[in-house]
């Protein structure tokens, strides 16, 4: 499998002047490593303050680590590579507004294109393209703000796959929007996994975007506190809520089960799992 | 106090190019001490109907009646002010409306603006930033060197501390992380027993609205199209499909066991803890007679 | 009332006058503000009128609208015409009444300038109302891609131009919140003495300036990561074609000028 990123014991530290004027160091991020392969779904968890917004931005070459190594299609992020790495990588960010550069919908898909110098023809197919990947060929001519947030959303996205990139990284991407525009968010890229296989970074604390994911990394105080399959992960359970998670549907209510005396085999991830074991333990019999 | 809406309609831009319907004939009644969760697709009205309850916006056609207060298309501002301090209003992402130099400031803003004295405006700031558990330091701090969450709580504070008797919440957990959501829901409930207020909860959340609240009304393209307390309205599945909207994921579950069972619960479980108390006494029933 | 100020806005149609390529009409208003200041008799000015609402009907904007979203400038051209009125004191006295004395020469004067006053606004209504805020940029910025010889930032301009105009119903709703938010919390901006309301605008200020930086803040970082370096190496998704109507245009402008010199004194 090919890697497409990675971290290699991350160190980031913000200086901040305390009063008597010394130097206090606050490690956001402390000692992370993780890898990436080609065609994974990575999320990315932590409640508000956890490390996982710095993280991004090292990702993204915003910043750079204080020691450790960020890797991004096998070569080390420097300030030299910059501009080419991320012409290969599509980052949306949280607020849809904030991100939306063009006029109207497809100025703005075309924006990283016509910074790289794409020529016009090749410019038009692309955008378009992109706009039927995210199902909004209708909207080209809208403006921003006649668009909901999960259609900007949508747009960001189509803005980045323009670039045909490598690497899709989806900072808080849903988090401000409303139930219906996270799901359309997530179908496209759902669709865009199974159609083309792109490799996804997720940071989140959307639980339905943490159980699409293949691997999860969970982030707590500045450390990667625990990584593994969706599955791993929340057999957790407890942990994860003390540290400020949510569990899914169907794990909580297979807690709640359990504390009114209800024997129940496994821990399970989706309703299909539970239903399906409350009929075959307790009411087929 | 209760509030009725009787045909209220809405314009916006009136006699412009720009004018667009928003609202039509919305006619609700919230009685006092109720907590009312106004439900509804995006873009169905139940923002600008938000605004019209503390005469943010005055109606284009109809009546809003807020206690004794009348407001038409016709009140003056000064009326508006006294139901303004009557019922207070979380807006989305209210942390967007800080701006004094210092927490305390900012809390005793809404107070000093509705008359309130000024030390007792004080008191309350100092009492509210408890109740919202932050730390007490924080009343001299910048409001913008909070975090994003603290930020949120100073904010609600600002509009709790001039006391109003109806309290109107759109979408308050917007953007937070579970913890945050789950603490900031918790705390309006308390508020809404121990104040004895008039809650009015603007929400996406089907689960908030069925775990918290005790009146639903629905808005759809700009019109009432609902009401009711939350067991009737999320009966209705197919006709809030139609509305564009969902049920509460326990009920969803309900049904899916309630279909695979052949046989229906006792009751509609508005909240996990009700569905896995509806599971067990259906596992039990079924224990006891095998078939 | 600011919602139906018609200055400066777009509303997208289908009309000649809409299609029209932007840098042509830009051309135009620039020449007409020009031409404008040939009128000096009756018939010139009703020329000039005329031409006004012929282009007013080819753009198919209901006069209703305009005389609508017009009014503070109406308001503004009454002043004008007072001014006059009051003010010049040329040739036979038409109207006296105690101190109050009106001259022929002031009436016509006033009465010219107000028509020069409203032509002038009604005509850049009209390239504003019929042309997308994106297309006078890129109107603008080829035009002055001239210039660009002389240092002059023509893309850096162009593209803050673009991003404002973008910001602009942004910034207007979020105003419009935090206008309402501290209307709720009881501020009041209508009443007070003066030093009380311009203390009101505060929390008004306040938060739209720290929303616009992190807005700023933001768009720079999505810019960045899109790969924006300036305008050097980047190609152009927006093209501009100039069509026969175009031409056509500038032909009408010269027949204009033509009339105008011919029947002005």
């Amino acid at each position: 499998m090919k890697e497409i990123a990675s971290m290699h014991h991350v160190t980031f530290s913000y200086d901040t002047e305390e009063e008597g004027s010394s130097l206090i160091s606050n490690k956001a991020l402390d000692d992370v490593s993780f890898t990436l392969y080609e065609g994974q779904w990575l999320a990315i968890v932590g409640h508000n303050g956890s490390g996982k917004s710095t993280l991004a931005k090292l990702l993204i070459g915003l910043m750079f680590p204080s020691s450790g190594e960020v890797n991004l299609f096998l070569e080390s992020l420097s300030e030299e590579n910059l501009w080419e790495m991320r012409s290969k990588m599509g980052i949306v960010f949280q607020n849809p507004d904030n991100q939306f550069v063009g006029s109207t919908v497809q100025d703005d898909v075309a924006f990283a294109l016509e910074n790289n110098g794409v020529p016009h023809e090749m410019m038009v197919k692309r955008v378009h393209e992109a706009l039927e990947q995210v199902k909004m060929t209708d909207y080209v001519n809208h403006e921003p703000h006649h668009l909901s947030g999960g259609q900007k959303q949508r747009v960001a996205i189509a803005g980045a796959l323009a670039l045909q990139p490598e690497l899709l990284i989806l900072d808080e991407a849903t988090s401000m929007l409303d139930p219906q525009g996270r799901e359309e968010v997530i179908e496209i890229v759902k669709k865009l996994r199974t159609e083309i296989g792109l490799t996804v970074v997720s940071i989140t604390h959307d639980l339905e975007e943490v159980l699409l994911a293949d691997r999860v990394l969970v982030m707590n105080e500045g450390k990667v506190l625990m990584t593994g399959t969706p599955h791993e992960i929340f057999q957790q359970g407890t942990e994860l809520e003390s540290i400020g998670l949510d569990l899914p549907f169907a794990l909580r209510v297979s807690e709640l089960l359990r504390d009114t005396g209800v024997e129940l085999q496994g821990n399970h991830m989706t309703e299909e799992e539970l239903v399906n074991e409350l009929w075959t333990f307790h009411f087929s019999k | 106090m209760d509030i009725s809406l009787q045909q209220v309609g809405y314009l916006y831009a009136k006699d412009s190019p720009f004018e667009k319907r928003a609202l039509q004939n919305v006619t609700a009644a919230i009685p006092s001490g109720s907590y009312t969760s106004i439900i509804g697709h995006t873009g169905s009205g139940k923002s600008t109907l938000l605004l019209h309850l503390n005469g943010l916006l005055k109606p284009s056609e109809g009546v809003v009646k807020i206690g004794d207060t009348m407001i038409t298309s016709q009140t003056k501002g000064k009326q508006l002010k006294d139901i303004r301090h009557r019922v207070g209003i979380v807006f989305q992402f209210p942390e967007h409306q800080l701006f004094e130099e210092t927490v305390e400031k900012d809390i005793m803003f809404g107070p000093l603006n509705f008359g309130v004295p000024k030390e007792i405006a004080r008191d309350r700031a100092h009492e509210l930033v408890k109740l919202l558990g932050l730390p007490e330091d924080v009343l001299q701090k910048s409001p913008f060197e909070l975090s994003g969450g603290q930020m949120r709580r100073v904010a609600i504070a600002g509009v709790l501390a001039f006391k109003p008797s109806i309290l109107v919440l759109d979408e308050p957990t917007a953007g937070l992380d579970p913890r945050g959501r789950k603490e900031i829901m918790e705390l309006f409930h308390r508020l809404h027993e121990t104040e004895n207020l008039t809650t009015i909860l603007v929400t996406h959340s089907m689960e908030d609205a069925a775990r918290y609240s005790d009146r639903i009304l629905v808005m759809h393209e700009g019109t009432s199209v609902m009401e009711g307390p939350p067991e009737e309205i999320f009966e209705q599945e197919e006709q809030l499909h139609s509305y564009r909207l969902g049920i509460p994921r326990s009920v969803h579950f309900q049904r899916k066991v309630e279909n695979m069972i052949g046989q229906r619960f006792g009751r509609i479980a508005l909240t996990e803890e009700m569905l896995a108390q509806e599971l067990s006494v259906a596992i039990e029933r079924k224990g006891e007679r095998p078939c | 009332m600011l919602e139906k100020m018609i200055i400066g806005r777009y509303i997208p149609g289908n009309s000649i006058v809409h299609r029209m390529d932007p840098r042509s009409k830009l051309l135009f208003v620039f020449l007409f503000i020009i031409a404008v200041f040939l009128a000096n008799n009756v018939a010139s000015y009703a020329v000039l009128l005329g031409f006004t609402v012929f282009v007013i009907a080819l753009a198919r904007i209901r006069p209703y609208f305009l005389v609508n979203g017009l009014k503070p400038v109406i308001f503004l051209i009454a002043f004008t015409l007072l001014l006059h009125l009051f003010f010049t004191r040329e040739g036979a006295i038409l109207f006296e009444w105690k101190f109050i004395k009106i001259y022929e020469e002031g009436l016509r004067m006033g009465i010219f300038i107000s028509i020069r006053f409203l032509v002038l606004v009604l005509i850049t209504t009209i390239l504003t109302l019929t042309t997308s805020p994106i297309s006078i940029t890129d109107g603008l910025e080829t035009l002055l891609n001239p210039f660009k010889k002389l240092k002059l930032p023509v893309h850096e301009l162009a593209l803050m131009m673009s991003i404002s105009l973008r910001f602009i119903p942004t910034l207007m709703d979020e105003t419009d919140k935090i206008l309402k938010a501290q209307l709720a919390r009881g501020s009041d901006l209508s009443t007070g003495s003066i030093k009380e309301r311009v203390q009101a605008v505060i929390p008004l200020l306040v938060p739209l300036f720290v929303s616009a930086f992190k807005r700023a803040e933001d768009l720079a970082v999505a810019m960045e990561v899109r790969g924006y370096r300036g305008g050097e190496g980047r190609t152009r998704f927006r093209q501009l074609s100039w069509q026969t109507r175009d031409t056509g245009v500038l032909i009408a402008f010269v027949i204009l000028v033509a009339v105008l010199a011919w029947v002005r004194k």
